[in-house]
């Protein structure tokens, strides 16, 4: 696998995995515009991944389309953050999680317009306008549940105590950042810390949550280390082209 | 055979499949048609990443013009430029009002815009009345938001700026 591939399958497989996630609220969230909140901000992650994966398949030359590459692997092969295939819960860690990663993707989105890889470079002036919003819906939710009542307050902050340890894998390195930043076709993630720190810490302080302190801990989900959530989402997921290998509609 | 100008003729008449009173030449989705005497090339841009008309756009596009007599019917995707509702054309923008949909302002490109819970007041499309409320950042697409005049408490949609 490549460096450049895999650099792309990360950025995919965060989308997929997110996509998929959000896309279980369908039929569940608490009010109606939400439930179309959620789908439409799952369908425009998962459009983003179609083609990401539809470019990842076209640099690996083995004739793996969007749908293999989305469907056809097998667990260590996703290369998604560990924070996207965590359960939903509640919908305050939902919209938490969309905060944090979302606010993540505005700054990379942001980075990689410059890119040499030209295919790279529009997908994610693409995606940056679609982010824009899903920023935009969740930081307002995070405000109003973090800086709500009793209880929805004491919600968002164990979501948060539960969440932000995972955020810390958005900075880790490997030599796949370092490759594809000497090639100049992307940025290592771990340069976006101070950004993105800058952004979400006045916004969840206005929200009255107590950022924690980070620890030790490091999810490994970009590596292809997944937590016992990721096998469960798997098999949902795909389980229709493995019951049905190659099945089209 | 068709030619260039016929077949931009053509295209004006495909509609969009969600808001069908606008063709996808007005939504600024045909960003280019190229003509042989064998064949016509479309060039189409995504609206959203994931938006589910997509397929359904470039099947009534290839119908449309082998309907008109091309012989052979490709479609290129260019996503650079991406789109923005900056190329919905002014007619489409009026047909938008018509049907309750208050069209997209210009956008502020590359600024990223805090809104927290203070959405743009809108115009309602029905009674004009400024005192409307949004109900939601998302509405029955991803490209449409959802408000409510509290004047007519008539619901209506807004084209979000890309």
């Amino acid at each position: 696998m490549s460096a450049h591939f895999q650099y792309i399958l990360r950025l995919a497989d965060n989308a997929l995995i997110l996509g998929q996630r959000l896309s279980e609220w369908s039929g569940h969230a608490p009010v109606l515009e939400e439930e179309l909140a959620m789908a439409n901000i799952a369908l425009d992650l998962i459009g983003q991944s179609r083609l990401l994966f539809a470019h990842a398949g076209k640099l690996e030359a083995q004739g793996r389309d969007e749908d293999q590459l989305a469907f056809l692997r097998v667990e260590p092969q996703y290369r998604n953050l560990v924070l996207v295939e965590l359960p939903n819960a509640d919908f305050g860690r939902t919209v938490l999680r969309n905060y944090l990663y979302s606010a993540f993707q505005l700054q990379l989105w942001q980075a990689l317009r410059p890119s040499q890889d030209a295919e790279l470079a529009a997908i994610a002036e693409k995606s940056l306008k679609e982010t824009r919003y899903h920023v935009q819906h969740s930081a307002d939710w995070v405000l109003r549940l973090g800086d709500g009542t009793e209880a929805s307050h004491a919600r968002t902050q164990a979501a948060l105590d539960y969440l932000w340890p995972y955020t810390a894998e958005f900075f880790s390195t490997d030599p796949v950042d370092d490759e594809v930043a000497a090639a100049g076709l992307g940025i290592p993630w771990s340069t976006l810390e101070p950004a993105w720190e800058a952004t979400v810490r006045p916004l969840l302080e206005q929200a009255t949550l107590d950022v924690p302190s980070r620890t030790a801990f490091r999810s490994r989900g970009k590596f292809g280390v997944h937590s016992e959530y990721m096998g469960h989402l798997l098999t949902e997921m795909q389980y229709l082209q493995r019951a049905y290998p190659g099945a089209r509609w | 055979m068709l030619t260039e100008a016929q077949a931009w003729q053509v295209l004006q008449q495909v509609p969009d499949p969600e808001i069908p009173s606008v063709s996808v030449c007005e939504l600024g989705i045909v960003r280019e048609v190229r003509a042989t005497p064998d064949s016509v090339t479309v060039v189409v841009t995504p609206t959203y990443s994931g938006c589910p008309a997509t397929e359904m756009i470039a099947t009534s596009i290839r119908d449309a013009l082998v309907h008109a007599g091309a012989p052979v019917v490709s479609l290129e995707v260019r996503l650079a430029p991406a789109w923005t509702t900056d190329w919905i054309a002014p007619e489409a923008a009026e047909k938008l009002r018509a049907l309750g949909i208050v069209p997209p302002h210009a956008t502020s490109r590359g600024a990223v815009r805090v809104l927290r819970f203070s959405p743009p007041a809108l115009p309602c499309p029905r009674c004009g009345s400024n005192q409307t409320e949004r109900l939601s950042q998302f509405g029955s697409t991803a490209c449409k938001a959802l408000y409510r005049c509290t004047s007519c408490q008539e619901p209506f949609e807004y084209f979000k700026p890309i």
